[in-house]
């Protein structure tokens, strides 16, 4: 049986030598495979005397056995090599960057839309939505704003024709909602208005979001309550000043103007508020009687308010846009830093 | 309306300083848009008067001036002013003082002489353009006596940027009279008695047209003396109300304007013919203003004339050929009223905003005109001498705006405000406001002064309680409302989702003008019908835009001139387009991409854009909805005519898709790789509410089928026609392959398509699909001569 000791010394040297899972494979075929020199010593038993047979048989199993786990152990620590290896030649530089699209972006003025669509439908408001070339009655005469008032002067109208002109604000909407509708409303809407001027501060294009409510106990007191509690969630700011100033609008009666609280210089006074810690950020008042006549609501039973403000200059207090005329440019430069 | 402090307080003085009063007056509802001082900073300065005069050794354009300060000794000036002479009155800045721009003033020597201040010009004190020569102060200019004291020159202009409703307030006398009723002061009271008539000369006034002129005052002034000077206080107080001085007559009816807001015109006596008629003008009449405008006027347009001629445009300007010069030996002074309606608009028509229409139109208080005259008649007596004859009125009483009595109810206050105030302290607010007021048994009957005209009904009323209580002490209430849902129609996609999916597709959203360049708009939409508008600001933006693409081209053009050469854009937003003779705004999403597939990238091999990526940006719009549209081959004179696509939605045209064409991309200088979409929006705002489908239980399996088709042949032809034949057992059909080339003859192309099939009840047998398949290329051969490719 010395035979197979050395059999078996040499075959654990073949499995630790083997440097590769063939090799190893190779090994495992030559000394266990059908035709291995191991394999051949159990067919040589036959020759043995039957009184030895049982023993020699016996060691050349436990010789088997000793070699086949000794391959899967080699097996093991091969296949860790390999996968090793595999991974070591398979790095990447995760720091270049991804593959595919990008992603684009919302034009500044349409993400305010969209935050203050957002906030006032919180509050119940449905958003509706009107022509931009507007009848001269939906846009002046049904506001209040007879031919030669001196309101209309104010407005610096673009005409299509002597009855069409494109809106001059978003006002024109409040008509045609409660035309349409029986009341309660409350709706905000949001959209391109048009004034026949253009300089530093003016675009002949800009956008305006209205907003209205009117139902049975609408005050002035509850105008107040719903434009501070917009403009202190839109600019983020609970402690945000806001301030009522009388004014005048042909469709409102009361008319106010809401001032809030610089909120570039926190009040303190700086050149974007001349200087006066305010700034005027929206004009509203409860609906004029002589509207809900033109719209044939009942002006006893029903009190209503309406609200007007400018989604560029909100825009720009709030990004801190200093040029108005960057909107309407769209240079990808300035868009881009919107996404 | 810009007025001087200290004007406003010989009327009306309240224990406020400037800032308090300003804000005052802005938290009324009278915002204050500036406060100016109407002198810069200056030192020092004191009235002195010149004793003599004499040339100066060494310089021709100097003078050695003796200069009295009143106390001590006379101090030697040297002056350059070319007036300066003995006995007039001049600043004289004294040494230690300082001038506007922190100038001081110190001892010095002109040319070898002593000169112990400087003589001063009204535009180097900061107090006008006038570098003519020294400041000739006044005869009676106290010697001495501090020039800011004495033109009591530490005050403000206010200028208040009044609403068209506050006409009231046009003047010092209406803003006083605001002020008074905000701080609770009493008005200084400021007697004018009339001026008796020395003369009885007169004008006859026949008023043709007294709906718009209900009140009409005339006043003959003979002997004046046209050339005299005004003097300076009134200069002053009109420079500080921001109006020029024009002579003592032109000077004392500006004043009367801005003292009690009513406007006047005087008229050169001699000039005029006859009567007076105030009538409206005759079809293309003509008349040349005083600023040697020449009108021709239409039959709306009141007008003051005589018995000849027009003479002026009433209520906005006088006319040429009537107006005062420093000739003019006599006056025939106007004070009208006239009604605003008949005013409001006519300057405007005429290119016009005088101060006179301004505050006509807006209303001037109709019971102020003998006031005014009288007012006006002492000062110009005052200034230019004269007598003055009777004061002639054509009145029509029917026609001045009529006294109104409103009833105001506390009930209506409170459902207005939200809030009642104690009767107490509505009838004092109304008290103050000049409103009279009687108790009823809901509330008051109230009746505005004459001079409110933007008070009319309760609500006016309810608003002004709120103004002088004061907007911000009212309360505010933080619950309106019902808990009530608003319906949420799960049908609907907001258009905030249409425009996320287009972001995370790598597009950028731009907001473009509506009104587009006609010339861009003819490349890009040639056969379009437009609407212009009127009154264009400039020809690039002059009509409205039948497409989005216009603007989108333009701001594409915009950033590739700034070395952007990857670009993908999208607007949302109406187009404006004429069909049968209507007006149409239509709300459209549309997109362009130019440059490469994706962003510059180490990995990726760089590809322009083409046809199909936009293709797919718009299929992923219209699958959130549902919607099968069909994409069929349409030319379009701005697209490529073999890349260009008419979207269809239900056989309806709703859209387009394409690249540009080539001769347009030139034409505009963009890239010819540009692609262009647009879709009309309302179609993606809307989607199908799904409804579950059960999942077959059986394996599907795929069959592969390419075939050899003429080139022509649509895809999505042979597509249909596929899914027709295959019925419910076709799960998914896609194209996998499409090749032309080498093995296939010319004018033919190879399509090759996967179909997924699976039955509902059973598993499909080769059988089964081999029948479907067989029935498929049988059908492909009848229909488009298909061959099938092994």
């Amino acid at each position: 049986m010395e035979a197979l000791a050395t059999l078996e010394q040499q075959a654990r040297e073949a499995v630790d030598q083997a440097g590769d899972l063939q090799a190893l494979d190779q090994v495992r075929v030559a000394y266990l495979g059908k035709k291995g020199v191991l394999t051949e010593q159990l067919k040589l038993l036959g020759k043995l005397p039957p009184d030895e047979r049982r023993e020699a048989g016996q060691a050349i199993n436990v010789a088997k056995k000793q070699l086949q786990d000794a391959i899967e152990l080699r097996k093991q620590v091969l296949q860790e090599a390999a996968l090793e290896s595999q991974l070591a030649s398979e790095k990447i530089d995760v720091t270049l960057p991804g593959r595919g699209i990008g992603v684009g972006g919302l034009h500044p003025v349409t993400r305010t839309l969209q935050r203050i669509e957002r906030l006032f439908s919180a509050m119940g408001f449905e958003v509706v939505e009107g022509p931009e070339i507007e009848d001269d009655y939906h846009n002046f005469e049904a506001l209040n704003i007879p031919e030669h008032h001196p309101a209309r002067a104010m407005h610096d109208t673009f005409y299509i024709d002597a009855h069409r002109v494109l809106r001059t604000h978003t006002s024109p909407v409040q008509i045609r909602v409660m035309e349409n509708q029986a009341p309660p409303f409350r709706v905000i809407a949001p959209g391109r208005v048009y004034r026949c001027d253009s300089d530093l501060t003016h675009t002949p294009m800009f956008h305006q979001v209205e907003g209205l409510l009117v139902d049975e106990h609408v005050s002035f007191a509850d105008l107040k309550g719903v434009l501070d509690e917009f403009l202190k969630h839109f600019f983020e700011r609970e402690e945000l000043r806001v301030r009522f100033r009388p004014s005048y609008f042909p469709f409102t009666e009361p008319s106010a103007e809401v001032d809030i609280e610089c909120v570039i210089c926190s009040g303190e006074g700086c050149r974007v508020c001349s200087h006066s810690g305010w700034l005027e950020v929206l004009g509203c008042g409860m609906v004029h009687p002589n509207v809900f006549k033109h719209v044939n609501v009942d002006n006893e039973k029903y009190t209503g308010f309406a609200f007007g403000m400018g989604i560029e200059r909100l825009t720009m207090l709030k990004y801190g846009v200093d040029d108005l005329r960057l909107f309407f440019e769209n240079d990808l430069r300035f868009l881009q830093q919107f996404r | 309306m810009k007025f001087s402090e200290a004007w406003l307080r010989e009327w009306v003085n309240p224990d406020l300083d400037t800032r308090q009063l300003a804000d005052q007056l802005t938290m009324a509802g009278l915002e204050v848009d500036s406060v100016e001082p109407v002198a810069a900073p200056f030192s020092g300065v004191i009235v002195a008067e010149v004793l003599s005069v004499a040339a100066h050794p060494d310089a021709d354009k100097l003078r050695v001036c003796q200069v009295s300060t009143g106390a001590g000794e006379a101090l030697q000036i040297v002056c350059g002013a070319p007036n300066v002479r003995a006995g007039m009155k001049a600043p004289l800045a004294t040494v230690g003082g300082t001038m506007p721009g922190d100038m001081k003033i110190k001892a010095a020597k002109l040319r070898g002489v002593p000169s112990q201040g400087m003589l001063c010009s009204a535009r180097e004190l900061g107090l006008s353009d006038d570098h003519q020569g020294l400041m000739d102060l006044p005869g009676d200019a106290p010697v001495g006596r501090d020039l800011r004291d004495y033109l009591k020159l530490d005050d403000v202009s206010i200028d208040v940027d009044l609403t068209p409703n506050r006409g009231d307030c046009l003047g010092v006398l209406g803003m006083a009279r605001e002020v008074g009723a905000l701080t609770g002061k009493d008005l200084a009271t400021a007697p004018t008695g009339a001026v008796p008539p020395s003369i009885d000369d007169r004008l006859h006034i026949d008023v043709q047209a007294p709906d718009a002129c209900p009140r009409y005052l005339g006043r003959v002034i003979r002997n004046i003396d046209a050339a005299a000077q005004t003097p300076l206080w009134m200069q002053e107080k009109l420079r500080r109300s921001g109006i020029r001085s024009l002579g003592p007559v032109v000077d004392v009816t500006n004043y009367v304007l801005l003292e009690l807001g009513q406007p006047m015109h005087a008229f050169d006596l001699d000039q005029l013919s006859g009567g007076i008629v105030v009538r409206y003008a005759r079809q293309a009449e003509t008349l040349v203003l005083l600023d040697g405008r020449s009108l021709e006027l239409d039959a709306e347009t009141l007008l003051i004339c005589d018995r000849d001629r027009s003479l002026a445009l009433a209520g906005v300007m006088g006319g040429a050929d009537s107006g005062v010069s420093e000739a003019t030996r006599s006056l025939f002074l106007e004070v009208a009223f006239f009604a605003p309606e008949h005013i409001a608009g006519r300057a405007r028509r005429y290119g016009l905003n005088t101060d006179s229409s301004y505050r006509f139109e807006r209303g001037v208080d109709p019971e102020l005109q003998h006031r005014a005259m009288e007012r006006a008649t002492e000062l110009l007596l005052a200034l230019v001498g004269g007598e003055a004859g009777p004061v002639v009125e054509a009145l029509s009483p029917q026609h001045l705006p009529k006294k109104v009595s409103i009833p105001l109810r506390r009930a209506r206050i409170e459902k207005l405000l939200g809030f009642l105030p104690a009767d107490k302290q509505v009838e004092d607010i109304l008290a103050r406001l000049g409103v009279t007021a009687h108790s009823t048994a809901e509330g008051w009957l109230a009746a505005p002064p004459a001079y409110r005209f933007d008070v009319a009904m309760e609500a006016d009323l309810i608003e002004e309680i709120g103004r002088v209580y004061g907007y911000n002490n009212l309360p505010v209430s933080r619950s309106y409302g019902e808990l009530t849902m608003r319906p949420e129609p799960e049908g609907a996609i907001p258009l905030e989702r249409i425009q996320s999916l287009l972001v995370d597709r790598d597009y950028q959203e731009v907001i473009t003008y509506s009104f587009v360049d006609a010339d861009l708009l003819q490349s890009l939409d040639p056969q379009a019908q437009t609407v212009a508008l009127a009154n264009p600001i400039s020809s690039e933006m002059s009509v409205m835009r039948t497409s989005l693409w216009p603007g989108l081209v333009g701001a594409l053009r915009y950033n590739l001139a700034r070395q952007q050469g990857r670009a993908r854009l999208f607007e949302s937003g109406l187009k404006f387009i004429v069909q049968d003779n209507e007006l149409k705004q239509i709300n459209m999403i549309a997109g362009v991409i130019v440059g490469d597939r994706n962003p510059e990238q180490w990995g990726l091999p760089r590809q322009p854009v083409d046809f199909f990526d936009l293709k797919a940006d718009v299929e992923a719009l219209l699958a959130q909805t549902g919607v099968v549209a069909e994409f069929r081959a349409d030319s379009h004179p701005a697209l490529h005519p073999g890349q260009s696509a008419s979207i269809l939605v239900n056989d309806r045209h709703a859209g387009w898709l394409g690249c540009i064409h080539p001769g347009v991309a030139g034409k505009l200088e963009i890239p010819g790789k540009t692609c262009l979409f647009e879709l009309e929006l309302d179609i993606l705002l809307k989607r199908k509410v799904p409804s579950f489908q059960k999942l077959s239980r059986f394996p599907s399996i795929r069959r592969d089928l390419a075939v050899v088709v003429d080139v022509e042949t649509p895809a999505a032809a042979l597509s249909q026609s596929i899914a027709g034949q295959a019925g419910d057992l076709l799960q998914d059909l896609r194209v996998f392959d499409v090749y032309q080339g080498e093995g296939i003859e010319s004018g033919r192309k190879s399509i090759a398509f996967g179909l997924i099939l699976q039955g509902s009840s059973r598993t499909l047998t080769d059988t089964d699909v081999d029948a479907v398949m067989q029935g498929i290329t049988g059908q492909l051969e009848r229909q488009f001569g298909a061959i099938l490719r092994e």
